[in-house]
Protein backbone atom coordinates (compact mmCIF):
# COMPACT_ATOMS: atom_id res chain seq x y z
CA UNK A 1 0.00 0.00 0.00
CA UNK A 2 2.51 2.55 0.64
CA UNK A 3 4.43 1.66 -2.31
CA UNK A 4 1.35 2.39 -4.54
CA UNK A 5 1.08 6.08 -1.72
CA UNK A 6 4.42 6.89 -2.99
CA UNK A 7 3.52 5.97 -6.62
CA UNK A 8 0.61 8.42 -6.69
CA UNK A 9 2.61 10.75 -5.51
CA UNK A 10 3.73 12.61 -8.81
CA UNK A 11 -0.32 12.95 -9.74
CA UNK A 12 -0.49 14.66 -6.41
CA UNK A 13 0.39 18.10 -7.42
CA UNK A 14 -2.55 18.61 -9.74
CA UNK A 15 -4.85 21.68 -8.46
CA UNK A 16 -6.79 19.84 -6.43
CA UNK A 17 -4.71 17.66 -4.94
CA UNK A 18 -2.23 20.23 -3.91
CA UNK A 19 -4.91 21.99 -1.83
CA UNK A 20 -5.81 18.46 -0.13
CA UNK A 21 -2.18 18.69 0.73
CA UNK A 22 -1.53 21.69 1.72
CA UNK A 23 -4.91 21.51 3.90
CA UNK A 24 -3.39 17.82 5.59
CA UNK A 25 -0.10 19.44 6.32
CA UNK A 26 -1.95 22.24 7.65
CA UNK A 27 -4.46 20.49 10.50
CA UNK A 28 -0.73 18.69 11.29
CA UNK A 29 0.40 21.50 12.23
CA UNK A 30 -2.13 23.04 14.42
CA UNK A 31 -2.96 19.74 15.53
CA UNK A 32 0.54 19.22 17.25
CA UNK A 33 2.31 22.59 17.93
CA UNK A 34 0.65 23.68 21.53
CA UNK A 35 2.23 20.13 22.51
CA UNK A 36 5.14 20.46 20.73
CA UNK A 37 6.10 23.59 21.85
CA UNK A 38 6.31 22.92 25.81
CA UNK A 39 7.50 19.11 24.99
CA UNK A 40 10.41 20.40 23.14
CA UNK A 41 10.93 23.44 26.06
CA UNK A 42 11.16 21.29 28.80
CA UNK A 43 13.07 18.51 26.97
CA UNK A 44 15.78 21.24 26.34
CA UNK A 45 15.70 22.04 30.28
CA UNK A 46 15.82 18.84 31.67
CA UNK A 47 18.83 18.26 29.20
CA UNK A 48 20.97 21.15 30.07
CA UNK A 49 20.06 20.58 33.86
CA UNK A 50 21.19 17.15 33.80
CA UNK A 51 24.29 17.32 32.17
CA UNK A 52 25.01 20.77 33.52
CA UNK A 53 25.15 19.94 37.17
CA UNK A 54 27.50 16.85 36.19
CA UNK A 55 29.38 19.14 33.85
CA UNK A 56 30.04 22.02 36.50
CA UNK A 57 31.58 19.17 38.85
CA UNK A 58 34.79 19.68 36.10
CA UNK A 59 33.82 23.35 35.71
CA UNK A 60 32.48 22.69 32.32
CA UNK A 61 28.95 24.08 32.71
CA UNK A 62 29.52 26.05 29.49
CA UNK A 63 29.39 22.93 27.31
CA UNK A 64 25.58 22.49 27.98
CA UNK A 65 25.16 24.58 24.71
CA UNK A 66 26.83 21.70 22.59
CA UNK A 67 25.33 18.78 24.87
CA UNK A 68 21.79 20.04 24.46
CA UNK A 69 22.54 21.27 20.71
CA UNK A 70 23.63 17.85 19.67
CA UNK A 71 21.49 15.37 21.88
CA UNK A 72 18.34 17.45 20.31
CA UNK A 73 19.01 17.41 16.80
CA UNK A 74 20.65 13.78 16.74
CA UNK A 75 17.88 12.40 18.80
CA UNK A 76 15.26 14.08 20.81
CA UNK A 77 14.30 16.23 18.04
CA UNK A 78 13.28 13.51 15.47
CA UNK A 79 12.33 11.55 18.21
CA UNK A 80 9.74 13.47 20.45
CA UNK A 81 8.21 15.22 17.35
CA UNK A 82 7.74 11.50 16.03
CA UNK A 83 5.93 10.55 19.47
CA UNK A 84 3.86 13.98 19.41
CA UNK A 85 2.63 13.66 15.78
CA UNK A 86 2.02 9.74 16.08
CA UNK A 87 -0.11 10.30 19.11
CA UNK A 88 -1.88 13.59 17.49
CA UNK A 89 -1.78 13.17 13.88
CA UNK A 90 -1.34 9.19 13.22
CA UNK A 91 -4.33 8.70 15.56
CA UNK A 92 -6.39 10.82 14.41
CA UNK A 93 -5.58 9.49 10.63
CA UNK A 94 -6.35 5.63 11.51
CA UNK A 95 -9.75 6.94 13.51
CA UNK A 96 -10.79 8.91 10.49
CA UNK A 97 -9.82 6.04 7.86
CA UNK A 98 -11.05 3.56 10.22
CA UNK A 99 -14.53 5.31 10.14
CA UNK A 100 -14.61 5.91 6.99
CA UNK A 101 -14.34 2.35 6.40
CA UNK A 102 -17.02 1.75 8.85
CA UNK A 103 -19.47 4.03 7.24
CA UNK A 104 -18.64 2.48 3.63
CA UNK A 105 -17.51 5.65 2.42
CA UNK A 106 -14.09 3.34 0.93
CA UNK A 107 -16.46 1.27 -0.55
CA UNK A 108 -17.72 4.17 -2.00
CA UNK A 109 -14.68 5.91 -3.56
CA UNK A 110 -14.33 2.19 -4.57
CA UNK A 111 -17.21 2.10 -6.69
CA UNK A 112 -16.17 5.60 -8.16
CA UNK A 113 -13.26 4.35 -9.52
CA UNK A 114 -11.63 6.97 -7.32
CA UNK A 115 -8.48 5.10 -5.70
CA UNK A 116 -8.97 5.54 -1.69
CA UNK A 117 -4.74 5.19 -1.63
CA UNK A 118 -4.08 8.23 -3.77
CA UNK A 119 -7.27 9.93 -3.05
CA UNK A 120 -6.51 10.05 0.77
CA UNK A 121 -3.23 8.21 1.62
CA UNK A 122 -0.80 10.17 -0.51
CA UNK A 123 -1.60 13.47 0.88
CA UNK A 124 -0.84 12.47 4.08
CA UNK A 125 1.97 10.74 3.13
CA UNK A 126 3.51 13.75 1.83
CA UNK A 127 2.27 16.26 4.41
CA UNK A 128 4.04 14.16 6.93
CA UNK A 129 7.24 13.57 5.02
CA UNK A 130 7.00 17.62 4.58
CA UNK A 131 5.92 18.56 7.81
CA UNK A 132 8.30 16.01 10.15
CA UNK A 133 11.50 17.75 9.52
CA UNK A 134 9.68 21.40 10.31
CA UNK A 135 8.21 20.26 13.32
CA UNK A 136 11.69 18.57 14.50
CA UNK A 137 13.60 21.72 13.27
CA UNK A 138 11.18 24.06 15.19
CA UNK A 139 11.58 21.33 18.46
CA UNK A 140 15.05 21.73 17.90
CA UNK A 141 15.04 25.04 18.49
CA UNK A 142 13.00 25.51 21.41
CA UNK A 143 14.73 22.54 23.16
CA UNK A 144 17.82 24.35 22.17
CA UNK A 145 16.10 28.03 23.53
CA UNK A 146 14.65 25.79 26.53
CA UNK A 147 18.25 24.64 27.15
CA UNK A 148 19.92 28.52 27.35
CA UNK A 149 17.38 29.58 29.88
CA UNK A 150 17.89 27.09 32.40
CA UNK A 151 22.03 28.04 31.76
CA UNK A 152 21.30 30.98 32.54
CA UNK A 153 18.90 30.91 35.67
CA UNK A 154 20.26 27.41 37.18
CA UNK A 155 23.52 27.28 36.26
CA UNK A 156 25.03 30.71 35.01
CA UNK A 157 25.83 30.24 31.95
CA UNK A 158 25.46 33.55 29.78
CA UNK A 159 23.67 33.41 26.78
CA UNK A 160 26.13 34.28 24.35
CA UNK A 161 28.14 31.15 25.59
CA UNK A 162 26.04 28.93 25.63
CA UNK A 163 25.07 29.78 21.70
CA UNK A 164 28.96 30.28 20.81
CA UNK A 165 29.51 26.83 22.34
CA UNK A 166 26.58 25.51 20.86
CA UNK A 167 27.08 26.66 17.30
CA UNK A 168 30.54 25.65 17.70
CA UNK A 169 30.82 22.27 18.04
CA UNK A 170 27.22 21.24 16.66
CA UNK A 171 28.04 19.55 12.69
CA UNK A 172 25.52 19.65 10.16
CA UNK A 173 25.62 16.05 10.20
CA UNK A 174 24.03 15.94 13.33
CA UNK A 175 21.00 17.86 11.69
CA UNK A 176 20.92 16.10 8.15
CA UNK A 177 20.93 12.90 10.18
CA UNK A 178 18.08 14.14 12.57
CA UNK A 179 16.46 15.43 9.46
CA UNK A 180 16.35 12.39 7.41
CA UNK A 181 15.02 10.18 10.69
CA UNK A 182 12.05 12.68 11.04
CA UNK A 183 11.10 12.02 7.14
CA UNK A 184 11.17 8.29 7.75
CA UNK A 185 8.98 8.53 11.00
CA UNK A 186 6.48 10.54 8.85
CA UNK A 187 6.36 7.48 6.46
CA UNK A 188 6.00 4.85 9.38
CA UNK A 189 3.59 7.16 11.20
CA UNK A 190 1.52 7.61 7.83
CA UNK A 191 1.76 3.68 6.83
CA UNK A 192 0.88 2.46 10.31
CA UNK A 193 -1.88 4.59 10.96
CA UNK A 194 -3.40 4.06 7.36
CA UNK A 195 -2.99 0.16 7.57
CA UNK A 196 -4.27 0.14 10.64
CA UNK A 197 -7.48 2.39 9.47
CA UNK A 198 -8.32 0.65 6.36
CA UNK A 199 -7.84 -2.21 8.61
CA UNK A 200 -10.85 -1.68 10.73
CA UNK A 201 -13.70 -3.86 11.35
CA UNK A 202 -16.37 -4.10 13.20
CA UNK A 203 -17.89 -0.81 14.00
CA UNK A 204 -17.20 2.15 16.60
CA UNK A 205 -14.68 -0.56 18.65
CA UNK A 206 -12.52 -1.70 15.48
CA UNK A 207 -12.25 2.27 15.03
CA UNK A 208 -10.71 2.27 18.72
CA UNK A 209 -8.44 -0.48 18.54
CA UNK A 210 -6.58 0.83 14.97
CA UNK A 211 -6.13 3.51 16.77
CA UNK A 212 -4.99 2.11 19.70
CA UNK A 213 -2.90 -0.54 17.85
CA UNK A 214 -1.77 2.92 15.32
CA UNK A 215 0.02 4.67 18.30
CA UNK A 216 1.22 1.37 19.76
CA UNK A 217 2.89 0.04 16.65
CA UNK A 218 4.26 3.74 15.56
CA UNK A 219 5.95 4.13 18.74
CA UNK A 220 7.70 0.90 18.97
CA UNK A 221 8.55 1.19 15.34
CA UNK A 222 9.57 4.64 15.70
CA UNK A 223 12.35 3.88 18.65
CA UNK A 224 13.67 0.53 17.01
CA UNK A 225 14.81 2.37 13.84
CA UNK A 226 15.74 5.83 15.50
CA UNK A 227 18.15 3.00 16.83
CA UNK A 228 19.32 1.87 13.41
CA UNK A 229 19.50 5.27 11.63
CA UNK A 230 21.89 6.28 14.62
CA UNK A 231 24.19 2.76 14.43
CA UNK A 232 23.81 3.66 10.74
CA UNK A 233 25.60 6.80 10.97
CA UNK A 234 27.73 6.93 13.83
CA UNK A 235 29.33 3.65 14.25
CA UNK B 1 -28.18 -8.02 -16.78
CA UNK B 2 -26.86 -9.04 -13.64
CA UNK B 3 -26.91 -12.93 -12.70
CA UNK B 4 -26.05 -14.78 -9.87
CA UNK B 5 -24.59 -18.68 -10.61
CA UNK B 6 -24.02 -20.54 -7.80
CA UNK B 7 -23.05 -17.74 -5.43
CA UNK B 8 -21.42 -18.98 -1.76
CA UNK B 9 -20.41 -16.58 0.15
CA UNK B 10 -18.87 -16.77 4.21
CA UNK B 11 -18.39 -14.10 6.23
CA UNK B 12 -16.77 -15.01 9.36
CA UNK B 13 -18.23 -18.58 10.73
CA UNK B 14 -21.57 -17.78 8.82
CA UNK B 15 -22.81 -18.85 5.20
CA UNK B 16 -24.73 -15.72 4.21
CA UNK B 17 -25.43 -16.93 0.69
CA UNK B 18 -25.76 -20.43 -0.48
CA UNK B 19 -25.65 -21.63 -4.12
CA UNK B 20 -27.71 -18.63 -4.96
CA UNK B 21 -28.70 -18.47 -8.67
CA UNK B 22 -31.03 -15.61 -10.09
CA UNK B 23 -31.05 -13.25 -12.55
CA UNK B 24 -32.23 -9.60 -13.16
CA UNK B 25 -33.11 -8.60 -16.02
CA UNK B 26 -32.63 -5.24 -18.06
CA UNK B 27 -34.70 -2.18 -17.89
CA UNK B 28 -36.65 -3.69 -14.16
CA UNK B 29 -36.63 -2.98 -11.02
CA UNK B 30 -35.72 -5.95 -8.90
CA UNK B 31 -36.47 -5.33 -5.53
CA UNK B 32 -35.16 -7.43 -2.58
CA UNK B 33 -36.55 -7.93 0.59
CA UNK B 34 -35.72 -10.26 4.04
CA UNK B 35 -34.96 -10.02 7.47
CA UNK B 36 -31.75 -7.66 8.98
CA UNK B 37 -28.72 -10.14 8.56
CA UNK B 38 -30.17 -12.15 5.71
CA UNK B 39 -27.29 -10.83 3.33
CA UNK B 40 -29.51 -8.55 1.31
CA UNK B 41 -25.94 -6.17 1.41
CA UNK B 42 -23.75 -8.62 0.67
CA UNK B 43 -26.20 -9.64 -2.41
CA UNK B 44 -25.66 -6.13 -3.55
CA UNK B 45 -21.49 -5.80 -2.53
CA UNK B 46 -21.40 -8.79 -5.26
CA UNK B 47 -22.87 -7.20 -7.71
CA UNK B 48 -20.17 -4.60 -8.20
CA UNK B 49 -17.10 -6.58 -6.28
CA UNK B 50 -16.87 -5.32 -3.07
CA UNK B 51 -17.50 -8.76 -2.05
CA UNK B 52 -15.72 -11.65 -3.72
CA UNK B 53 -17.75 -15.13 -4.00
CA UNK B 54 -16.19 -18.25 -2.47
CA UNK B 55 -17.89 -19.82 -5.46
CA UNK B 56 -20.12 -19.10 -8.29
CA UNK B 57 -19.96 -16.09 -10.29
CA UNK B 58 -21.74 -12.96 -10.89
CA UNK B 59 -22.14 -11.46 -14.11
CA UNK B 60 -22.99 -7.65 -15.58
CA UNK B 61 -24.03 -8.32 -18.93
CA UNK B 62 -21.16 -10.02 -20.73
CA UNK B 63 -18.64 -9.50 -18.05
CA UNK B 64 -18.06 -11.18 -14.55
CA UNK B 65 -18.02 -8.92 -12.40
CA UNK B 66 -16.90 -11.09 -9.62
CA UNK B 67 -13.35 -11.89 -11.00
CA UNK B 68 -12.72 -8.58 -12.84
CA UNK B 69 -9.96 -6.29 -12.25
CA UNK B 70 -7.93 -3.28 -12.82
CA UNK B 71 -9.62 -1.28 -15.91
CA UNK B 72 -12.18 -4.04 -16.56
CA UNK B 73 -13.94 -3.43 -12.72
CA UNK B 74 -13.23 0.15 -13.18
CA UNK B 75 -15.36 -0.01 -16.77
CA UNK B 76 -17.82 -2.56 -15.03
CA UNK B 77 -18.31 -0.17 -12.10
CA UNK B 78 -18.88 2.67 -14.13
CA UNK B 79 -22.08 1.31 -15.26
CA UNK B 80 -23.53 1.47 -11.68
CA UNK B 81 -24.71 4.33 -9.02
CA UNK B 82 -24.66 2.39 -5.50
CA UNK B 83 -26.53 3.88 -2.69
CA UNK B 84 -25.42 2.56 0.39
CA UNK B 85 -26.88 1.48 3.50
CA UNK B 86 -25.32 4.55 5.32
CA UNK B 87 -24.98 7.00 2.83
CA UNK B 88 -21.11 7.11 2.62
CA UNK B 89 -21.20 10.85 2.18
CA UNK B 90 -17.45 11.71 2.32
CA UNK B 91 -17.61 14.04 5.88
CA UNK B 92 -15.07 16.63 4.96
CA UNK B 93 -16.74 17.90 1.70
CA UNK B 94 -19.97 19.88 1.17
CA UNK B 95 -23.21 17.91 -0.10
CA UNK B 96 -22.44 19.47 -3.34
CA UNK B 97 -18.92 18.60 -3.17
CA UNK B 98 -19.90 15.22 -2.92
CA UNK B 99 -22.40 14.91 -5.12
CA UNK B 100 -20.11 16.55 -7.86
CA UNK B 101 -17.05 14.25 -6.96
CA UNK B 102 -17.90 11.95 -9.82
CA UNK B 103 -17.75 14.61 -12.50
CA UNK B 104 -14.99 15.98 -11.19
CA UNK B 105 -12.45 12.94 -11.25
CA UNK B 106 -14.17 11.11 -14.38
CA UNK B 107 -14.88 14.32 -16.30
CA UNK B 108 -13.25 17.37 -17.77
CA UNK B 109 -16.21 19.24 -17.23
CA UNK B 110 -15.31 22.69 -15.26
CA UNK B 111 -16.70 23.73 -12.10
CA UNK B 112 -19.54 25.95 -12.76
CA UNK B 113 -20.93 23.29 -15.34
CA UNK B 114 -20.32 20.55 -12.48
CA UNK B 115 -22.21 23.06 -9.63
CA UNK B 116 -25.32 23.45 -12.86
CA UNK B 117 -25.96 19.24 -12.93
CA UNK B 118 -25.35 18.98 -9.35
CA UNK B 119 -27.98 21.74 -8.35
CA UNK B 120 -30.52 20.27 -10.55
CA UNK B 121 -30.06 16.62 -9.33
CA UNK B 122 -30.26 17.95 -5.34
CA UNK B 123 -33.29 20.12 -6.62
CA UNK B 124 -34.90 16.64 -7.64
CA UNK B 125 -34.61 15.15 -4.31
CA UNK B 126 -35.95 18.27 -2.74
CA UNK B 127 -32.12 19.54 -1.25
CA UNK B 128 -32.13 22.09 -3.06
CA UNK B 129 -30.65 24.40 0.44
CA UNK B 130 -28.85 21.68 1.13
CA UNK B 131 -25.49 22.49 -1.46
CA UNK B 132 -23.14 24.29 1.05
CA UNK B 133 -24.16 22.14 3.93
CA UNK B 134 -21.59 19.63 5.00
CA UNK B 135 -23.22 16.07 5.80
CA UNK B 136 -22.96 16.01 9.29
CA UNK B 137 -25.46 18.88 9.22
CA UNK B 138 -27.80 16.98 7.63
CA UNK B 139 -30.65 14.44 9.04
CA UNK B 140 -30.21 10.76 8.29
CA UNK B 141 -32.98 11.11 5.46
CA UNK B 142 -31.50 13.94 4.18
CA UNK B 143 -28.04 12.43 3.32
CA UNK B 144 -29.90 9.39 2.16
CA UNK B 145 -31.15 11.72 -0.44
CA UNK B 146 -27.63 13.10 -0.95
CA UNK B 147 -26.23 9.72 -1.52
CA UNK B 148 -28.78 9.21 -4.06
CA UNK B 149 -28.05 12.40 -6.11
CA UNK B 150 -24.38 11.02 -5.82
CA UNK B 151 -25.18 7.71 -7.42
CA UNK B 152 -27.30 9.40 -10.15
CA UNK B 153 -24.99 12.35 -11.37
CA UNK B 154 -23.51 9.98 -14.34
CA UNK B 155 -26.74 8.65 -15.31
CA UNK B 156 -25.73 5.11 -14.84
CA UNK B 157 -27.75 2.46 -15.84
CA UNK B 158 -27.56 0.08 -13.08
CA UNK B 159 -28.46 1.21 -9.92
CA UNK B 160 -28.63 -0.68 -6.37
CA UNK B 161 -30.15 1.30 -3.32
CA UNK B 162 -29.68 0.00 0.25
CA UNK B 163 -32.61 0.84 1.60
CA UNK B 164 -33.36 3.67 0.02
CA UNK B 165 -36.26 5.09 1.94
CA UNK B 166 -35.23 3.67 5.68
CA UNK B 167 -35.75 6.73 7.42
CA UNK B 168 -37.53 8.79 5.47
CA UNK B 169 -40.82 9.94 6.07
CA UNK B 170 -43.51 8.00 4.42
CA UNK B 171 -44.27 11.43 2.22
CA UNK B 172 -40.48 11.56 1.02
CA UNK B 173 -40.52 7.86 0.60
CA UNK B 174 -43.31 8.13 -2.37
CA UNK B 175 -41.20 10.68 -3.68
CA UNK B 176 -37.84 8.51 -3.78
CA UNK B 177 -40.59 5.60 -4.69
CA UNK B 178 -41.70 7.90 -7.75
CA UNK B 179 -38.08 8.59 -8.53
CA UNK B 180 -36.63 5.00 -8.98
CA UNK B 181 -40.03 4.12 -11.41
CA UNK B 182 -39.39 7.14 -13.08
CA UNK B 183 -35.69 6.09 -13.47
CA UNK B 184 -37.06 2.96 -15.05
CA UNK B 185 -40.00 4.45 -17.38
CA UNK B 186 -37.99 7.65 -18.56
CA UNK B 187 -34.02 6.25 -19.23
CA UNK B 188 -34.52 2.15 -19.04
CA UNK B 189 -32.54 1.96 -15.86
CA UNK B 190 -32.36 -1.22 -14.05
CA UNK B 191 -32.43 -0.86 -10.70
CA UNK B 192 -31.98 -3.22 -7.78
CA UNK B 193 -33.75 -2.08 -4.02
CA UNK B 194 -33.06 -3.64 -1.43
CA UNK B 195 -35.93 -2.50 1.46
CA UNK B 196 -37.28 -3.46 4.56
CA UNK B 197 -41.12 -1.57 3.16
CA UNK B 198 -43.42 -3.78 1.60
CA UNK B 199 -45.68 -1.38 0.50
CA UNK B 200 -42.65 0.52 -1.06
CA UNK B 201 -41.45 -3.24 -2.67
CA UNK B 202 -45.05 -3.94 -4.30
CA UNK B 203 -45.13 -0.02 -5.86
CA UNK B 204 -42.32 0.07 -7.52
CA UNK B 205 -41.14 -3.83 -8.40
CA UNK B 206 -41.24 -5.43 -11.54
CA UNK B 207 -40.08 -8.57 -9.29
CA UNK B 208 -39.39 -8.97 -5.58
CA UNK B 209 -37.33 -11.78 -4.40
CA UNK B 210 -36.81 -13.05 -1.19
CA UNK B 211 -33.76 -13.82 1.15
CA UNK B 212 -33.45 -16.38 3.71
CA UNK B 213 -31.03 -18.32 5.52
CA UNK B 214 -28.67 -18.11 2.23
CA UNK B 215 -31.36 -19.36 -0.34
CA UNK B 216 -33.28 -16.95 -2.51
CA UNK B 217 -36.65 -18.47 -1.51
CA UNK B 218 -38.95 -16.75 -3.51
CA UNK B 219 -38.86 -14.75 -6.74
CA UNK B 220 -42.16 -13.59 -8.17
CA UNK B 221 -44.24 -10.33 -9.77
CA UNK B 222 -46.12 -8.27 -6.77
CA UNK B 223 -49.33 -9.52 -8.04
CA UNK B 224 -47.90 -13.45 -6.62
CA UNK B 225 -45.93 -12.33 -4.34
CA UNK B 226 -48.62 -11.64 -2.08
CA UNK B 227 -50.00 -15.00 -3.17
CA UNK B 228 -47.07 -16.64 -2.51
CA UNK B 229 -47.67 -19.75 -0.04
CA UNK B 230 -43.93 -19.71 0.84
CA UNK B 231 -44.56 -19.85 4.82
CA UNK B 232 -40.96 -17.84 5.66
CA UNK B 233 -43.03 -15.46 2.55
CA UNK B 234 -46.80 -15.28 4.30
CA UNK B 235 -44.90 -14.72 7.75
CA UNK B 236 -43.38 -11.56 6.24
CA UNK B 237 -46.23 -10.36 4.85
CA UNK B 238 -47.97 -10.39 7.78
CA UNK B 239 -45.74 -9.23 9.54
CA UNK B 240 -46.60 -6.00 7.73
CA UNK B 241 -50.55 -6.47 7.36
CA UNK B 242 -50.38 -7.72 3.73
CA UNK B 243 -53.06 -10.57 3.37
CA UNK B 244 -52.91 -12.67 0.21
CA UNK B 245 -56.49 -10.83 -0.40
CA UNK B 246 -54.84 -7.58 0.03
CA UNK B 247 -54.73 -4.48 -2.31
CA UNK B 248 -51.99 -2.08 -2.98
CA UNK B 249 -51.34 0.95 -5.11
CA UNK B 250 -49.08 0.74 -7.93
CA UNK B 251 -46.65 3.71 -8.28
CA UNK B 252 -47.77 5.53 -11.28
CA UNK B 253 -51.31 4.24 -11.06
CA UNK B 254 -52.93 6.52 -9.04
N1 LIG C 1 -17.47 -7.92 6.60
C1 LIG C 1 -18.19 -8.82 7.28
N2 LIG C 1 -17.58 -9.72 8.08
C2 LIG C 1 -18.29 -10.63 8.77
N3 LIG C 1 -19.61 -10.75 8.70
C3 LIG C 1 -20.28 -9.89 7.93
C4 LIG C 1 -19.61 -8.88 7.17
N4 LIG C 1 -20.53 -8.18 6.48
C5 LIG C 1 -21.72 -8.73 6.80
N5 LIG C 1 -21.58 -9.75 7.66
C6 LIG C 1 -22.65 -10.60 8.18
O1 LIG C 1 -23.40 -11.03 7.09
C7 LIG C 1 -24.77 -11.09 7.42
C8 LIG C 1 -25.58 -10.38 6.38
O2 LIG C 1 -25.26 -9.01 6.38
P1 LIG C 1 -26.02 -7.98 5.47
O3 LIG C 1 -25.38 -6.66 5.73
O4 LIG C 1 -26.07 -8.45 4.07
O5 LIG C 1 -27.48 -8.00 6.08
P2 LIG C 1 -28.75 -7.27 5.52
O6 LIG C 1 -29.63 -8.31 4.96
O7 LIG C 1 -28.36 -6.16 4.63
O8 LIG C 1 -29.40 -6.74 6.86
P3 LIG C 1 -29.92 -5.27 7.23
O9 LIG C 1 -31.33 -5.24 6.82
O10 LIG C 1 -29.78 -5.21 8.71
O11 LIG C 1 -29.07 -4.28 6.52
C9 LIG C 1 -24.90 -10.51 8.81
O12 LIG C 1 -25.09 -11.56 9.71
C10 LIG C 1 -23.58 -9.83 9.07
O13 LIG C 1 -23.24 -9.95 10.41
MG1 LIG D 1 -28.12 -4.19 4.79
Amino acid sequence: MIGEAFAYIPLAFGKRTRHEVLFQMYTTGIKSLGVITIVALFIGMILALQTGLELRRFNQEVSIGTAVTVVMMREMGPFMTGLIIAASVGSAIAAQMGTMVVSEEIAALEIMSINPVRFLVTPRLIALIVMMPILTVYTNILGVVGGAVVGATQLGVAFNAYFDNAIRYADNKDLYVGLLKAMIFGVIITTVACHQGFGATEGAVGVGQATRRTVIISFLTILVVGYMVTRLFYS
Amino acid sequence: MIRFENVTKRLGRKIILNDVSFEINAGETFVIVGSSGAGKSVSLRHMVRLLTPDRGKVYVGEDVVSHAYGKDLERIRSRFGVLFQSAALLQWLSVGDNVGLPLREHTAMGDEEIDKLVIEKLELLGLEDAFEKHPADLSGGMQKRVGLARAIIMNPEIILYDEPTSGLDPVTSRTIDRLIDDLRKELGVTSVVVTHDLHSALAIGTRIGMIHAGKMVEIAEPEDFIKSDNEVVRGFLEAQYITKEGTWEKEGES
